[in-house]
């Protein structure tokens, strides 16, 4: 007997926009077991992972503060992948967000205007669009990858920030410990819901969402973005600039996850320290194909991988899980949507005997 | 990946453990905040174990949860506030960057205690606490001094922090004392814990003539490289012999269990204060695990005699003349560094290679 991939002629649409709702509930029943297995109650272990975090104000205000810099980051790839353009280094643009606008905080420390707050967030996206724009120059001056470029930037990004808060950024009454000053009030986010951290960058997320599923699914440009992504050679037909929507996607990823970065340091964190995220980049990725490159799907994903996140703290302090229960989740959701991709594109056949070509290297 | 996947069952069986204990009325709740894994064989291994010894010292009159591999970033806060508000009496976190969250979680949760490890921000409700390790590197840099060959010792950092500065200049100075030819070479990892670089770290430094390496990092990385290239190696935290045997020169091991005890009593016979402690090698907070038989025995007992000499406190790791790398005279001669100079320290004393990164 032997197992074998034949491609499915048409994948069906209702099943594309599905098998996340079916990867999400196969990991539900997966972790039910899991936690059986280990002895505890699974339903009581469920609700703390998934139910308890979400039970308060403050705990939704988390959810939200947590998938925000996600959402953001997603948004501005997902706009990328869809042209074939592959930014890996939205932690590095993000990086960049924090150390614009918030540089920006502490030259005008003393500063309580009100303009001080969207000067911030306009450093900010104009630090990440800048770090973008190096791969992007890279890859249409001299065809450098830009997969290699943008993630190698992102270390680069890490060290300059290193770089400034042990030197000019450093608190000047911080005993050298390397870390800013406490933004000042005017360079701190409103915070939406009285008791909760849930900052307007949060607000923005939204609306990014909103604009970006109207670009993309009403725009010239978004229709652009999707041929090209389809079929680069249609769209050289079409006489689309490729060029043009490189620097177009990969500035938009930059200055989305710069903005990122700097509602961050401007909201939960509130000062600049050496680490600013703990790779929000990176698992935007994740959170941009769980979305299926769709803003709406983006948002869905982003709340669920942040809810996997304060879910694995949850079960941690309640039930003493250790932290890897996170991963284990996370790492679940996405095996179960690839699986499910390739059974949505190919179909399985159980053949007896061995395939022709076998047969034929083996004789 | 199997094995990443028995490790995960290992720990989980652990947590399973760990819950087990708790069975009483109304039983005093002990947080904590690490940084690291427990399993880090480091740092926050050594903070697990003195919660442990909370459980050993109480029984079922704590209960006590922590929260592992929490980054010092927006998250920190979130964790600290989740565990004051579900009822913990008394919170540990663990590592400076927890600093301003836990003053912040501090001032909405007035009746709960709060302990930070390393930081220099205190409140009504908020301690800090932290060990002299430099005064174990006194000893570190005695054994290398002695025991160096090539006169290159690899000096492998966290973060340019004047906690780690401070341990580069305490074994500079004790080591170019008996031995002033030998020089540190120093590689920044900018990660308390990630075994990859700090192993690569310990590599580097090897190829570059180190034939001691020293680690101001939590994972037993650099002490596994140094026993596969057959050089020596002072492990970090807690006693990381099994890393490298034969490498393992000694370690500076980090004992909370006392500190962690006496403060969990404290709360619960409402006798907790808030206060700094800095305790070194006189308090226990911090011991010196078990010398390498390959260390000729005259050069155990002058190391012996260094460690029995700074917990009388006739020794001090920074009695002048201390000269920074250009020569300047920070301390003078007669004098002792006095523990502001020591917090906030950020300049390299001669012998050590290259510029403090600032």
């Amino acid at each position: 007997m032997l197992l074998k991939l034949e491609p499915r002629g048409e994948t069906s649409r209702a099943m594309v926009y599905l098998t996340p709702l079916l990867a999400i509930f196969l990991t539900l029943i997966m972790g039910a077991v899991l936690f059986a297995l280990l002895g505890h109650d699974p339903l009581e272990a469920m609700h703390a992972f998934f139910i308890v975090p979400v039970s308060s104000a403050y705990g939704l205000g988390e959810l939200g503060v947590k998938a925000t810099p996600l959402v953001l980051c997603a948004i501005g790839l997902a706009i990328g992948f869809r042209a074939n353009v592959w930014n890996i280094g939205a932690e590095g643009q993000l990086t960049l967000g924090a150390i614009f606008g918030g540089g920006l905080a502490l030259w005008f420390y003393d500063s309580d205007s009100v303009l001080l707050l969207p000067a911030m967030a306009l450093a900010g996206a104009l630090g990440g669009l800048a770090w973008a724009a190096i791969p992007a120059f890279l890859k249409l001056r001299f065809n450098a990858n830009e997969i290699l470029t943008s993630l190698m930037l992102t270390y680069v990004a890490t060290l300059l920030l290193s770089l400034l808060v042990h030197g000019p950024y450093r608190d000047p009454d911080g005993f050298n410990f390397p870390e800013s000053r406490l933004f000042e009030d005017s360079a701190l986010l409103p915070v939406m819901i009285e008791g909760t951290r849930l900052h307007l960058g949060a607000a923005v997320a939204v609306f990014v969402v909103l604009a970006a599923w109207l670009i993309l699914s009403r725009s010239f440009i978004g229709f652009q973005i999707k041929v090209i992504g389809l079929t680069p050679a249609a769209a050289g037909y079409a006489g689309f600039r490729h060029s043009n929507l490189v620097w177009l996607t990969l500035l938009t990823g930059g200055a989305l996850a710069g903005l990122a970065g700097l509602f961050e340091v401007a909201g939960p964190i509130g000062q600049i320290t050496p680490v600013i995220s703990p790779g929000y980049g990176f698992t935007a990725i994740i959170v941009a194909f769980v979305g299926r490159l769709h803003p709406i799907g983006i948002l869905g994903a982003g709340l669920l991988i942040a809810l996997s996140y304060l879910g694995g703290e949850t079960v941690q302090i309640q039930m003493g899980l250790p932290q890897a229960v996170t991963g284990v989740f996370q790492g679940l959701l996405l095996f179960f949507l690839l699986a499910c991709d390739v059974l949505i594109r190919y179909r399985i056949r159980w053949t007896l005997g061995t395939p022709k070509e076998t047969r034929r290297t083996a004789a | 990946m199997i094995q990443g996947v028995f490790k995960t069952l290992g720990a989980a069986a652990l947590g399973m453990a760990v819950t087990l204990g708790a069975a009483s009325a109304e039983p005093t709740k002990v947080g904590f905040v690490y940084v690291g894994p427990i399993g880090d064989h480091g740092w926050t291994y050594r903070h697990d174990k003195g919660r442990l010894a909370i459980e050993e010292a109480f029984g079922d009159k704590v209960e006590t949860s922590y929260v592992e591999s929490v980054p010092e970033g927006a998250d920190a806060e979130r964790v600290i506030r989740q565990l004051a508000s579900t009822g913990h009496d008394l919170i540990f976190t663990t590592s400076f960057g927890y600093m301003n969250p836990t003053v912040k979680v501090a001032k909405q949760f007035p009746n709960v205690k709060f302990e930070h490890a390393t930081g220099y921000k205190r409140s009504d409700n908020v301690s800090t606490y932290a060990a002299r390790f430099y005064e174990g590197r006194v000893i570190a840099g005695i054994l290398a001094g002695r025991m160096t060959k090539s006169n290159v010792i690899g000096y492998i950092g966290s973060f340019p922090i004047p906690e780690v500065v401070r341990g580069i200049n305490a074994f500079t100075l004790s080591m170019r004392k008996i031995n002033p030819d030998a020089e540190v070479k120093v590689v920044w990892v900018n990660s308390w814990y990630d075994p990859g670089k700090e192993g690569d770290a310990a590599k580097a430094l090897i190829d570059q003539g180190a034939d001691i390496i020293v680690q101001h990092t939590d994972s037993p990385a650099p002490m596994q490289v140094a026993q596969e290239r057959g050089v020596f190696a002072v492990g970090q935290a807690s006693d990381m012999t099994q890393f490298g045997p034969k490498a393992h020169l000694t370690s500076i091991i980090d004992d909370w269990n006392g500190y962690y005890v006496e403060r969990t009593k404290a709360v619960m016979d409402g006798t907790w204060s808030s206060g700094d402690t800095w305790g070194g090698l006189n308090t226990g907070m911090l011991r010196m695990a078990t010398y390498n038989e390959a260390i000729p025995a005259e050069v155990v007992e002058e190391a012996e005699a260094a460690r029995k000499a700074i917990e009388a406190g006739s020794l001090h790791p920074f009695a002048g003349p201390v000269l920074d790398q250009d020569g300047k005279e920070m301390v003078a001669a007669g004098a002792v560094a006095e523990d502001g100079m020591l917090l906030s320290m950020d300049w390299y004393v001669q012998g050590v290679q290259g510029k403090l990164p600032k």
